[in-house]
């Protein structure tokens, strides 16, 4: 009798500690959406750097009117495509937003590289500070980019695996989320004739 | 027919080898099951050929000259500044400098290694990580996102600029890095106090309570045989979590204290009675984590990729 009562007992905290997934899948979606947050936030910080940089870059090349209108016109584009997150389980969205962030990314490497004939420009000191910020911004998101699919391949793990699915697909409903992955066109380094 | 006799094949061609081929022994009789093992051995090498990254070197101490760059000397120096510096603002600022990347990129090297060490305090993350790679002529400084309000992007790669690529031109890397570390203690002073003492008591703490109070709870539910099993069980169900709420411990923990006490309480004095199968007592695991002693450690700080990066 006091043998089976333990045992019930036992079965019972394991089963009530680990709550069959349910807290942790929870747990794993707000991971997600804080992960996201952070992507957001970098990419936020990179079009806040546009502006401020073409205006130095008009300042010393101001024939290069053909690239510095395809970035403005590229954040312009980049700012109406957006994401929350109820929408990043919608693959259409996350293709969309990707799309538009990798047409940002490709005019400003376009642009940096178009800068390089013009010397004046790279030794102003406000440019070269622009221009590490600009990297710094790169950087980063690529580190919440990582941070971002680390955290979802983690979360759709946990709601697919065994016993959390059973829990998810009586309880929370949850889907997966899409992951955020770099735009193809933004890997290649852009070509320029002088 | 000599094989159904033999059972084998035989060692040597009937009617001889005119002198020209070895015996057929074990596996030479099977050149496919060699061919076959060759190639997956040579696959698994090149998996982990490819698989290859270079990995986080040790945490030495502040500065770690890896690549053999700077004298004895200034090693000293800067440790002492680095010291003093971390033990007036709580922040900290490592040196490494390593021979060669292996062909990795510098930003990925340098926030891998930088989050590894946990450079910066928990939950201030004031890190900053100074790298070199010797043959590839990079340096950068890495940022932890509690510095990068004033240890910008743009003031590292100022640092950078002025302070340290001139003197490395030069070949001195010894000025080099001692004036980027002073650059980047005087971007950094004042931004953060110093470490009160109770701060460093109180993360391994938790721990160590929850294991004291669970060992109580069943030693004196062995002592409380007397009662029902379900009164002890609410008393210690109850009695535990509010103990381990006054002596500041976290919300999970507490849980656990909740069911750990009902259990104990539950099945306390089966525990000790003899002649079971389980013995008299159970294992008191460590404690929390505490400090490394007299050397130094990363204070657990995270790393956003902020910083930046150059070449000489």
């Amino acid at each position: 009798m006091t043998r089976r009562l333990t045992q019930a007992i036992v079965l019972l905290m394991a089963l009530t500690l680990s709550g069959c997934g349910y807290n942790q899948m929870q747990t794993n979606e707000e991971s997600v959406n804080a992960a996201w947050g952070n992507v957001e936030a970098a990419l936020q910080r990179r079009m806040d750097l546009i502006p401020n940089l073409v205006e130095t870059v008009k300042g010393y090349a101001s024939h290069e009117k053909d690239t510095l209108t395809a970035v403005v016109e590229a954040r312009s584009k980049a700012t109406q495509v957006k994401i929350t997150p109820d929408t990043l389980t919608d693959p259409q969205a996350m293709e969309a937003f990707q799309q538009a962030q990798g047409q940002m990314q490709s005019a400003l490497s376009l642009l940096l590289v178009v800068v390089e004939k013009y010397p004046d420009l790279k030794a102003d000191q406000n440019f070269r500070d622009l221009q590490n910020q600009l990297e710094g911004t790169e950087n980063r998101i690529n580190v919440a980019r990582q941070r971002y699919n680390q955290a979802v391949e983690l979360y759709n793990a946990s709601i697919r695996t065994f016993p959390n699915f059973i829990t998810n697909s009586l309880l929370l409903h949850l889907q997966s989320k899409e992951y955020f992955k770099a735009d193809e066109a933004a890997k290649q380094a852009p070509k320029v004739k002088f | 027919m000599f094989r159904k006799r033999y059972g084998c094949l035989p060692a040597y061609p009937p009617g001889g080898t005119g002198g020209h081929h070895a015996p057929r022994r074990g596996l030479g009789r099977r050149p496919i099951l060699r061919a076959v093992g060759g190639s997956a051995l040579f696959i698994l090498l090149m998996a982990f050929a490819t698989a290859w990254a270079l990995d986080v070197p040790r945490l030495a101490g502040r500065v770690n000259d890896y690549a053999r760059i700077l004298s004895s000397e200034t090693v000293k120096r800067l440790d002492g500044q680095l010291a003093d510096f971390e033990r007036t603002d709580s922040t900290q600022v490592v040196v490494l400098t390593i021979a060669s990347l292996g062909g990795e990129s510098l930003e990925e090297y340098s926030i891998k290694v930088a989050q590894a060490w946990g450079i910066g305090q928990k939950g201030k993350d004031n890190g900053a990580l100074l790298l070199v790679s010797k043959e590839d002529r990079k340096v950068r400084i890495e940022v932890g996102y509690g510095l990068e309000g004033v240890l910008t992007d743009a003031l590292s790669g100022r640092i950078i600029d002025h302070a340290i690529v001139p003197a490395f031109k030069a070949g001195n890397f010894d000025a080099g890095i001692e004036a980027g570390v002073s650059a980047i203690i005087a971007a950094c002073r004042g931004e953060y106090q110093a470490l009160s003492d109770e701060n460093h008591s109180n993360e391994s703490s938790g721990d160590t309570i929850v294991y004291g109070l669970l060992v109580v709870a069943a030693i004196l539910s062995a002592v409380l045989a007397g009662l029902s099993p379900v009164v002890r069980a609410g008393i210690f169900g109850i009695l535990l979590p509010l103990i381990g709420f006054f002596l500041a411990v976290s919300g999970g923990l507490l849980l656990l204290l909740f069911a750990g006490g009902a259990v104990l309480g539950l099945v306390g004095p089966y525990l000790f009675r003899s002649g079971r199968g389980g013995s008299g007592g159970f294992y008191i695991g460590g404690g929390g984590s505490g400090d490394g002693g007299g050397g130094f450690s990363g204070g657990g700080g995270s790393f956003g990729g902020g910083g930046s990066s150059g070449s000489w």
